[in-house]
């Protein structure tokens, strides 16, 4: 075991650890501690745009965009939040310009910008043009140029290593941050890293879908950490659904494709949105439009011999449009569907995309540990923290503004931190958990495998907990995943190495997911009421008399090691916007 | 109330029929893998695998149903699975590919399909290479924007044809397909290497940029771009469709010019 000290510790290098790892490296003693290479992270795989009412092309301005964001999440978003989301937008936009992110111009040489869904004029007249781009791959773009930059600003980064765990220490009655331990991949050694400030950024749990347009390593490492350490995680049952997936694959077709004038049909050809969204028709916001696909197929609207998709139609856009503006999508479809886009629809179907929910934190990224506490020491952004800014649905573009806004001020923020604060002691024997957990998995030789129980929770999660849930469908998946999780006790591994050994991570990476699925599925079970993508067939309405509030998740563990998910509430920050009925 | 349908909706093509089709094919393939783990030998063995796997999916599919059903132990990297990350670059039937964007029934499942990894980079363990060498040569270039003067308070303006300008080598997601497939990086591993002048390439062409002599003088170095001989491997090998070998002309000719 080695030990490690470094001010400020960012577990992550995706847009949000690197956007704070520019700002904390010139402010303290950085390492950058990522399971990929930093240009690997899931960022690189957004496509559509970041939003921002630079107005470069049509009149915009802040509060609509705050407004948007706050309706677009079902009012459950923490309003002070989403108001610093978009004010501080604009600045994050420029400055990605200025350190060097090649966006598309408008004739004038400005930063063009797209339509977006649920992205409007005054509050809600009509779509406005908000998303600044570069092509269809905003998100590569900005991944690069961040990584970029911290090749110029000299960042240190630990590639290929795997945080596990989350170590506090008491310090006169309040439980700090000390550090993380991490397992190397390349030789199996596990690391901890002592530090005044830590800042997890480690992004999405996505893969315990099936239909997914998450990276396989999506797997909620962070989340768990924290987790299993008693902190309580925020409105886990919130998950995007993302209309535009490929069928079957999850791979995303931006919605972008639907800004540029890109269509919805059934298997009547009929343009179905407008039953749905009168006024934003297909540019309605994505729980609306993933229900109202969901809803064509099931009444038997649905498209191929299985009727189980629906068409995203580009074929009346001119070719040159597509090839300018939606390179990378038309791509996908040509390799992995063999389809012309110029000439066929897509075949497309809703794809677990986006959580909403994470670690809690505020405004300036600092942990909770209870609804008003925060941990000292202890930071998140990215889709890994739960601000609120995107309450119960997060808007098409506003996540890769949240990594750059929350990546940069929890940067700051940790840095700043670790200058007034000393080192925390480390806990006695910090790695032992690790240590058992890595060992216990080594040495296991039950006969259960990682990738049927990951296979068979990832069916039950789309079966059970997707676009449509039910009291019987959530419990339903309550006990097959507690199922899981006593079978995954039971789990061996084939490779007993030390070297590069990714079927020990898979099997941890597993286990994270099944503790997360279960907060999930118990959260949403405890949340009667339908709001943004939670959607209760039994509780089809908003209920804002019992659940205009925050759900937190904490692990209790009983006298005999007993684990039970403890559920409190927590209430949404309101400042000027009051409720109203959501329609587009 | 509804606008008129798209005409494609009524007559499908047969792209379309075939891309709904649900009927499984699976067919049998054989992976032919080339096996390395210093832990337990000092040797690389080829090993066959036989799986059913349906035409429609992909290299990577098959790898993993091999790690996830018959061999725990087989190790590759992959993260995004549709070919944006970068992670899985490796040798397919002696061509550099992706293995997430290269589909079964693209590469003749009727004979092995032989799968190693990347050349010209240390293999650690079966499919996984040393990339560090790889992105020191990429860091070594300066790739990252460098500008003189005040800060402008918006946005440096760019006109949408000087964006074009370089919008090919923009796409680059640093893979190692195209550095790896070079017949003088095999031979000399100080060479930069065509990846890494192509995102000196991002630079030196993008006209908000002012640290082009720079780059150039870096490139123009004994390891630098005089050593590309032309033979094209990385272009084809490109999985983004960056004409590397276009860009890498257009470096040189920068050189001799200073115009760019
Ligand atoms: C296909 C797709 C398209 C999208 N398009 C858009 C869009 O157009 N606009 C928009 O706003 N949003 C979009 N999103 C959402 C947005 O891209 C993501 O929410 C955002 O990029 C997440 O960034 P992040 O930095 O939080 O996480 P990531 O980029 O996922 O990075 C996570 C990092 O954490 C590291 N990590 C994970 N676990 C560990 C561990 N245990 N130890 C150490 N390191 C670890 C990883 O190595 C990685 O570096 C899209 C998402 C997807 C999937
Ligand atoms: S130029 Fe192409 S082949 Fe080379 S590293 Fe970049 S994406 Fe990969
Ligand atoms: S796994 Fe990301 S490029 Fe293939």
């Amino acid at each position: 075991m080695q030990i490690h000290k470094y001010d400020t510790v960012i577990v992550g290098a995706g847009g949000a650890g690197m956007r704070a790892a520019i700002e904390a490296t010139k402010r303290s003693r950085t390492a950058v501690l990522t399971k990929l290479y930093p240009t690997r992270s899931h960022t690189g795989a957004a496509q559509g745009g970041m939003a921002a009412a630079l107005a470069n092309v049509e009149e915009d301005n802040w509060e609509w965009h705050t407004f948007d964001t706050i309706k677009g999440g079902d009012y459950l978003v923490d309003q002070d939040a989403a108001e610093i989301l978009a004010k501080e937008a604009i600045d994050a936009v420029l400055d990605l310009e200025k350190m060097g992110l090649p966006f598309n111009r408008t004739p004038e040489g400005r930063i063009d910008q797209r339509r977006f869904g649920g992205h409007t004029r005054n509050h809600g007249e009509a779509a406005v043009r908000r998303a600044c781009y570069a092509a269809d791959r905003t998100g590569h773009m900005i991944l690069q140029t961040l990584y970029q930059n911290c090749v110029k600003e000299g960042v240190e980064f630990f590639n290929e290593f795997y945080v596990l765990d989350q170590l506090l220490t008491e310090v006169d009655g309040v439980q700090r941050s000390a550090g993380v331990v991490a397992y190397e991949l390349a030789t199996g050694e596990i690391h901890v890293f002592q530090a005044k400030s830590v800042i997890y950024a480690s992004g999405g749990t996505g893969k315990f879908f099936k239909v997914t347009s998450n990276a396989h390593t999506l797997t909620g490492d962070g989340q768990a950490a924290v987790y299993r350490r008693g902190l309580p995680l925020e409105d886990m049952e919130f998950f995007q659904f993302h209309p535009t997936g490929i069928w079957r694959m999850g791979i995303l077709l931006t919605e972008g494709a639907r800004g540029e004038g890109g269509i919805l049909r059934n298997k009547d050809g009929e343009r179905f949105m407008e039953k749905y969204a009168p006024v934003m028709k297909d540019l309605a916001s994505r729980d609306v439009v993933s229900r109202a696909i969901y809803t064509e197929i099931r009444e038997g609207r649905g498209c191929g011999p299985e009727g189980d998709h629906v068409y995203l139609d580009l074929t009346h856009l001119p070719p040159e449009q597509l090839d300018a503006k939606l390179p990378d999508i038309t791509e996908f479809a040509r390799t992995y569907l063999g389809i012309e886009p110029y000439t066929d629809p897509i075949p497309i179907q809703p794809t677990a995309h986006y959580a909403m929910g994470g670690i809690p934190t505020n405004v300036q990224g600092e942990v909770l540990r209870d609804n008003t506490t925060v941990v000292p020491g202890l930071y998140a952004a990215g889709e890994v923290a739960c601000v609120s800014v995107h309450g119960a649905n997060r808007l098409g573009t506003n996540s890769l503004l949240d990594i750059n806004v929350f990546g940069r001020r929890s940067g700051i923020a940790a840095a700043d931190y670790a200058h007034a604060n000393d080192f925390v002691p480390l806990p006695e024997d910090p790695a032992a958990q690790v240590e058992a957990q890595v060992e216990r998995l080594r040495s296991a030789t039950g006969n259960e495998r990682v990738s049927d129980i990951r296979r068979e929770l990832q069916e039950c999660m789309d079966a059970n907990v997707m676009v449509f849930r039910t009291e019987q469908t959530i419990k339903t998946a309550v006990e097959k995943i507690g199922e899981l999780r006593e079978r995954y006790l039971n789990v061996s591994i084939q490779d007993k190495g030390k070297r590069f050994n990714t079927d020990l991570l898979e099997a941890v990476e597993l286990g994270n997911l099944l503790d997360l699925a279960e907060v999930m599925a118990v959260s949403a079970l405890a949340r009667k009421e339908s709001r943004g993508g939670h959607y209760r067939e039994d509780y089809p309405n908003r209920d804002d008399v019992n659940f205009m509030r925050h759900t937190m998740a904490y692990r209790e563990v009983d006298a005999t090691g007993a684990e039970s998910i403890r559920l409190d509430y927590k209430p949404v920050v309101q400042t000027r916007y009051q409720p109203m009925e959501r329609k587009y | 109330m509804s606008t008129p349908n798209s005409p494609t909706l009524d007559k499908h093509s047969s792209a379309l029929d075939a891309a709904e089709n649900t009927a499984s094919h699976l067919i049998t393939v054989t992976l032919r893998v080339r096996r390395f783990n210093p832990e337990v030998s000092a040797e690389a063995e080829w090993v066959d695998y036989r799986l059913p796997i349906d035409p429609k999916e992909r290299v990577l599919d098959a790898l993993h149903k091999i790690k996830w059903e018959i061999d725990g132990t087989l190790t590759f990297r992959r993260s995004c699975a549709h070919g944006v990350c970068g992670s899985d670059a490796v040798r397919i039937n002696g061509r550099n590919r992706l293995a997430c964007k290269t589909l079964i029934k693209d590469i003749n499942p009727e004979k092995p399909i032989t799968v190693e990894p990347i050349k010209g980079l240390t293999v650690l363990k079966d499919l996984v290479v040393d990339m560090d060498p790889f992105f020191q040569a990429y860091r070594d270039v300066m790739p990252f924007l460098i500008t003189k003067g005040n800060e402008p308070t918006r946005e440096r303006l760019q006109s949408a044809e000087d964006r074009e300008r370089f919008d090919d080598t923009t796409k680059c997601i640093l893979c190692a397909a195209c550095t790896s497939s070079c017949p003088v990086f095999w031979n000399d591993g100080q060479y930069f290497g065509p990846a890494a002048i192509v995102n000196a390439h991002r630079f030196i062409f993008d006209s908000r940029d002012e640290g082009g002599e720079q780059r150039l003088e870096i490139l123009n170095d004994k390891d630098g771009v005089w050593r590309c001989r032309t033979t094209f491997n990385c272009t084809d090998a490109c999985p983004r469709g960056i004409e590397v070998t276009k860009a890498i002309q257009e470096v040189k000719r920068a050189l001799i010019t200073r115009r760019f």
